[in-house]
């Protein structure tokens, strides 16, 4: 393309007739880098005026109604609820050392109450990095292979079946459970859940079944769900692979005792199912707190950024706001809302809106300051979550298999009163009742509302229409300057060989530090840097000699370079963004200024001017910067303070990307790290 | 009797007409002597083990042959007759169901729960006595004829995508069966206004008085059947007898809001109920027309084992007490395989009238627990896997371990089999990928030719037929678990093809399984007085055991259902774009277009047309002879244009806002 424009730029006498398009695309080339600068300006400008623009949310879906029955939760109910609680705090039932006891306990609770019960036993599993699986549901993973009678968890699953439904859709209602050191706050989310289970095997508007699973969190919350959930979406039939639990004795013996129960019909051994779920809420309580009111945080974001509808989110935080009286909140980078810049630059938004709204009454977009800046701080933390494509919860599990999930975590203010617990008990299982009551209204699954959004507060969005412009403004210039690159250097000379082997010579020199794993997260990672340095010197050596073309063409090599270079990033980024969008979002931040900017620095020294001068020292921080470990520690350094950053944090944080099977794993190995490589390689050219 | 009646009505004559007719009407159905219409009405209460009530409402019409009395009839509902004179029904079954049959705990062996418990929606399946070629027109029009008998819409069941043709798994093995579900189908008050339209006594007097809409659509299953069976065959020019069995079958939780109240360790004790404690209402004497005219009650086997009951001392068990005493009781005809024996309690409805309604209860003195007699195996249906492409279905079959003893006394050797029939029909968006077909017995992957005895498939062909899947299955009788997986591709619909609610899924109907070896009766003794009783004869039929699975929603890729208005949107600007470019290609003259360019440049002009030409060169992408500097000189030109907007603009906003 830029090409052909170039050819029609470079011909001397002018043709008759040039299209108005190649014209445009020419004039732009032609000035790429007055548009580069303007434009990312402007995308970072964007970005920070996303808190500005975000919409208010509103129920997309009419069929939700939520709230428009009152709550039939009764103080009935939640004396049920405190009377599990109390039996599983009881010391008595902790003196099993397996926690079977209070496993059991659950169980009669759930049976007394006419539900369907059964116990799922799982071994934890290994993680594995698919590569390309970014959305589909995980292959049922590697069992570890040496498991013992010891090691395993068991998940206890109580099923209400609808009354007048006919079973082919399900609500699920998790609450992961540490039956071995369960804090006080595991025991008030059993109560509250079943409190809710006890009402709903009485109520008669149930539309959908009821599973309640009560997730063995020995292991981890999110490992028992999604052992759970495989077992659900993709059984086995077969037996060879999978390890017979039966074999245990402590397990059998659970079952033996169950058999005695009198209306052992409602139990069995067996995996019990129910139809197609519609939704799935996790409920866990905090246990100690320092708020100064009752809250509840809201965890939405699953593997590599994918979001449940916003429709879930909207009905819990109508539900909590409007009708139980509790404050919703949702993450947020903490750090950020003490920084003043962020608060003056809330100021200048507030003062230009104030000026607009005086010049014309109706044009209202201003937010005041201080919600300006805990917007910007919801947002970089929305941001974030998203970016770094790791599950904030177990209802990451339920995602992976296209069910909108997810955690609700109360935080009551202050512990242990009798009333107190009743009035948590009583709110919360309000607040559980009306969801649950809400999506068994809906005739649908959640489509109407939004799946890409980033929230900035619980009761305030950023759609995707908004928040692509941000992205790209920023990645607009890139293929420009590459082209103008290439123009030029194209009509200095013809000879435009060597250097694309650069790139695929560094593209897999991480592979060397994942073979890695016994030793410390510091050592590994020197030895990572220490093996890339050593391979890409090597390979640099052997295989991209910098001789190949004459003397000529050395000057302008650096600029083919730079043209290769920022293109791949534009190739990377926009793949990225169909990905994970906010990794794309970062990543363009970071890498976007640093390839536009970058110019040998000789040339830069050479020149001797105030303006190279500002260029050499922009080209040495972002060269910094964009470096992917620099950037974490300057991140986590002005997040939490650089006293406790430490060399190995990167290496880890790495790793769970790694072991979260994150798209961003991929992008910093694959994108960001040969970008930089031949970025750098730019600033030290010899030319 | 009839002679001498007949001067009085000779009588009567005189009188007035409607009372005439109406007499002449009762004296024909005398006269016809054994060939009378027969109408009876029953209805059979069963404890459940989940402290619920099963009531099951029987009412049975048969019409003689119509020859012999035209076109005219006194009891049958002559819109049915029509039906069947209309299509050459042999033998139809619809069924209207809500909710679902729990076999787990109401028992799935006895002949009840496997003619009674139904797929939810509605089900259809009629054998037809036409040519094969007219069947399907038959089928598409009796379809079209229910569904304005029963306000329901049968009718999508016209289209061949939505029915199927079994060829042997399907009970009444025949060629000329036609089977169809419609798993969605609501189903409320206003389908049982007109199935009992078709009773002679509607519900004004009978049993069908209990039939009160509100404590029946409270109940957890719903299953209204209507079964039609004509007896002989009309293709050899004599007319046949229909038989119209009508059935309600109804699981009830009888007086629910007091078993919330009662503490954990009286929640043992089965609720009491009465008649009008369940249904609100009291049968205030029999419909005038019916023969028989009764109650029953029903203990199934479980239930008098953990009695206590025996053939000996069922007349004073301690553990409940009735209200009514029981005109007569019926002890089942012991079997080889079952120790316990079911007890029927009869009640001749015929005894009570207004004054002294009749009303059975039933108080539960001990606590009793119990399980029904369950299906050899449990059948579940589900699905596997997740995303929009490929998923499976899966139906596993589990012992129930209930029938174990039975079944080895079934084998005489060490090779006993058990024979389970798999009935699967699958829409044609479901690409069910045949080969893909495997079993598993007891956990182990076993070769499919191993197992299975006999398959038909027919695969399913686009938005013509649905995939049909027959197979025969060979178990071994000490089989523990089976499971049966078979994977399909979702399919893509156009537009216009998705139901209303797309975004909820699509429905697959229930399979049926079914098994052949085993039959469900209950023969009870005194043979003598149980001919007159259709429902009791019927449970003496051996009917294989049966049942259905879930139905399962499969979520399909649904399109934005706005995207038709996106098309055209596009559609028509990329016409819009080609016929611009296309006329302005014919229309300009380039030629003429350069010289008159030149003309203009060679002329001067004053200052300000040399700019604008200057600038309308520059937009038309050719540049000036004498410009020497084109690009800094246009855009210097154009940037004070721009700072002069600017700076009026800027005047405006200041002024605006100081004078605001």
């Amino acid at each position: 393309m830029a090409e052909t424009k170039e050819k029609s730029l470079s011909d001397e006498k002018p043709k008759p007739r040039v299209r108005p398009i190649v014209r445009l695309g020419i004039f732009l080339i032609s000035h790429s880098f007055l548009v580069s600068i303007v434009c990312c300006t402007a995308g970072v400008l964007a970005l920070f005026l996303l808190p500005v623009l975000a919409k208010n949310t509103y129920i997309s879906e009419n069929a939700l109604m939520p709230g428009s029955a009152s709550p039939m939760l009764s103080n009935q109910h939640v004396s049920d609820g405190n009377r599990l609680v109390k039996d599983l705090t009881n010391p008595n039932s902790k003196s099993s050392e397996t926690g079977i006891e209070s496993h059991k306990i659950i169980a009669q609770y759930m049976l007394d109450l006419g539900a369907e019960v059964s116990f799922h036993k799982f071994h934890p599993q290994m993680n594995q990095f698919h590569p390309l699986h970014f959305f589909s549901s995980p292959v049922s993973g590697k069992i570890q292979e040496n498991y013992s009678c010891s090691s395993y968890g068991i998940n206890t699953v109580g099923i209400i079946r609808a009354p007048r439904g006919d079973g082919k859709e399900a609500i699920v209602l998790v609450t992961p459970y540490n039956a071995l050191k369960s804090g006080f706050g595991e025991a008030l989310s059993l109560g509250i859940a079943y409190s809710v289970f006890s009402l709903l095997t009485q109520v008669t508007w149930l539309a959908k079944d009821i599973i309640w699973l009560v997730a063995d969190s020995q292991y981890g919350e999110y490992a028992a769900v999604a052992a759970w959930l495989r077992e659900y979406q993709t059984p086995k039939f077969s037996s060879l692979s999978t390890p017979n639990a039966e074999m245990c004795p402590d397990v059998n013996n659970l079952f033996e005792l169950k058999g005695h129960s009198i209306s052992g019909s409602k139990f069995s051994n067996s995996f019990r199912r129910a139809g197609t779920m519609a939704a799935a809420l996790v409920l866990k309580v905090r246990d100690q707190n320092e708020q100064f009111e009752d809250t509840i945080s809201i965890y939405a974001e699953a593997s590599n950024g994918q979001m449940p509808n916003l429709d879930l989110i909207n009905v819990v935080n109508y539900l909590a706001v409007h009708r139980q009286g509790l404050r919703v909140n949702v993450e947020k980078l903490w750090p950020l809302l003490n920084s003043s810049w962020l608060k003056s630059l809330g100021e200048i938004f507030e003062s230009l809106a104030k000026v607009a709204k005086s010049l014309y009454p109706k044009w209202k977009f201003g937010i005041p300051a201080t919600e300006y800046v805990e917007g910007t701080a919801t947002l970089a933390s929305s941001l974030y979550y998203q970016a770094l494509g790791v599950p904030t919860g177990p209802h990451g599990a339920f995602r992976d298999y296209q069910v909108d999930a997810i955690t609700l975590e109360i935080s009551p203010k202050f512990s242990l009163d009798k009333v107190w617990r009743n009035d948590i008990l009583l709110r919360g299982g309000r607040l559980i009742e009306g969801v649950i009551r809400s999506v068994n209204n809906l005739l649908e699954k959640f489509h109407q509302s939004f799946f890409l959004y980033l929230l900035t507060s619980p009761s305030k969005f950023v759609s995707v229409g908004v928040y692509m412009i941000a992205f790209a403004l920023l990645i607009a210039p890139l293929p420009m300057v590459a082209a103008s690159l290439y123009v030029d250097a194209n009509s200095s000379s013809n000879c435009s060989k060597g250097d694309s082997s650069t790139p695929s010579a560094i593209t897999d020199t991480d592979e060397h530090g994942i073979a890695i794993r016994s030793w410390s997260p510091t050592t590994s990672f020197m030895i990572w840097v220490l093996l890339s340095i050593l391979s890409l010197l090597t390979l640099n050596s052997v295989l991209a000699s910098p001789l190949a073309c004459a003397k000529a063409t050395q000057e302008k090599e650096w600029a083919l370079v730079k043209s290769v270079t920022i293109s791949s990033v534009f190739i990377g980024l926009g793949l990225m963004s169909v990905i994970n969008f906010a990794t794309a979002e970062i990543g363009a931040l970071l890498m976007v200024p640093m390839c536009l900017l970058a110019r040998p620095l000789k040339l830069d020294v050479r020149a001797g001017t105030l303006r190279s001068f500002c260029r050499l020292i922009c080209n040495l921080v972002l060269g910094h910067i964009a470096f992917p470990p620099a950037a974490f520690f300057l991140l986590k350094g002005m997040l939490d303070g650089f006293g406790n950053a430490n060399v190995g944090d990167f290496w880890m944080w790495v790793e769970s990307l790694w072991a979260w099977n994150s798209a961003t794993y991929l992008f910093i190995g694959m994108v960001q790290l040969p970008c930089w490589v031949l970025c750098v390689s730019i600033l030290f050219h010899t030319c | 009797m009839v002679l001498l009646q007949r001067p009085h009505i000779l009588l009567l004559l005189i009188g007035t007409h409607q009372f005439l007719q109406c007499w002449i009407a009762f004296g024909s159905v005398n006269e016809e002597g054994q060939k009378q219409e027969e109408f009876s009405e029953e209805l059979l209460l069963k404890p459940l083990p989940d402290h619920k009530l099963l009531a099951h409402f029987h009412f049975q019409s048969s019409g003689p042959p119509s020859t012999s009395n035209g076109c005219h009839h006194h009891l049958f509902p002559k819109a049915i007759s029509q039906l069947v004179q209309k299509f050459r029904i042999k033998e139809m079954e619809l069924s209207f169901t809500k909710g679902r049959w729990n076999y787990e705990s109401w028992g799935g062996f006895d002949p009840l729960s496997s003619s009674n418990a139904k797929p939810p929606g509605v089900e259809l399946w009629a054998v037809f006595d036409v040519p094969q070629h007219h069947i399907d027109a038959s089928w598409k029009n009796l379809t079209h004829t229910l569904s304005g008998l029963f306000c329901a819409s049968i009718n999508f069941l016209e289209s061949t995508a939505t029915y199927s043709t079994p060829e042997w798994s399907f009970p009444p093995a025949s060629g000329n069966v036609r089977y169809g579900t419609l798993p969605c189908e609501a189903v409320c008050t206003e389908n049982l206004t007109p199935w009992l339209k078709l009773l002679p006594c509607r519900d004004k007097a009978g049993i069908a008085l209990l039939l009160d809409r509100p404590s029946l659509y409270r109940g957890f299953y719903h299953s209204q059947q209507l079964h039609l069976t004509s007896t002989g065959s009309s293709s050899e020019g004599i007319d046949s007898g229909i038989i119209l069995e009508q059935t309600l079958t109804v699981v009830l939780q009888p007086n629910s809001e007091m078993a919330i109240e009662v503490h954990a360790s009286e929640k043992h004790i089965q609720p009491s109920w009465s008649l009008s404690s369940i249904f609100g209402k009291q049968v205030s004497g029999r419909c005038v027309l019916a023969k028989p005219s009764s109650v029953y009650l029903l203990l199934d086997r479980g239930l008098s084992a953990a009695n206590g009951l025996t053939s000996e001392n069922f007349w004073s068990n301690p553990s409940f007490e009735l209200s009514a005493n029981p005109d007569r009781i019926f002890l089942e005809e012991s079997s080889s395989h079952s120790k316990s024996l079911s007890i029927l309690y009869m009640f001749q409805v015929e005894k009570y009238c207004e004054s002294e309604p009749f009303d059975i209860g039933l108080m539960w003195k001990v606590p009793v627990a119990w399980l029904c007699q369950q299906t050899p195996l449990h059948a579940s249906r589900f699905l596997m896997g997740s995303g929009n492409e490929r998923a499976a279905i899966a139906i596993s079959l589990k012992s129930t371990q209930f029938t174990e003893g039975f079944m080895s006394a079934n084998s005489k050797d060490g090779s006993c089999e058990l024979r389970v029939d798999v009935f699967q029909v699958v829409p044609w968006y479901v690409k069910v990928y045949f080969h893909s077909l495997r079993v598993f017995v007891d956990q182990q992957p076993r070769a499919v030719s191993d197992i299975i005895e006999k398959i038909h498939v027919s695969p399913s062909k686009d938005k013509m037929s649905p995939g049909v899947m027959e197979v025969v299955l060979k178990l071994p009788c000490r089989v523990n678990t089976a499971a049966l997986t078979i994977e399909f591709d979702k399919g893509f619909l156009r537009i216009d093809e998705y139901l209303p609610d797309a975004n909820q899924g699509f429905d697959i109907p229930s399979a049926i399984i079914s098994f052949p070896n085993f039959h469900a009766s209950m023969v009870f003794l005194e043979d003598d007085s149980l001919n007159k009783s259709p429902l009791l004869s019927k449970f003496q039929e051996k009917c294989p055991v049966m049942s259905y699975t879930e139905v399962l929603l499969v979520p399909l890729t649904t399109p934005d259902f706005s995207m038709p208005y996106n098309v055209i949107t596009i559609t028509c600007t990329v016409f819009a774009l080609y016929f611009g470019s296309l006329l302005n290609v014919l229309q300009r003259r380039v030629a003429e277009e350069e010289r008159f360019l030149k003309a203009k440049a060679a002329k001067k002009t004053g200052r300000l047309p040399l700019l604008l030409s200057k600038l309308s060169a520059k937009l038309r992408g050719r540049r000036l002879e004498p410009l020497h500097s084109p690009p800094s000189s246009s855009s210097f030109i154009n940037s004070k244009l721009v700072l002069k907007v600017i700076l009026v603009a800027g005047l405006a906003v200041g002024w605006q806002y100081f004078f605001s």
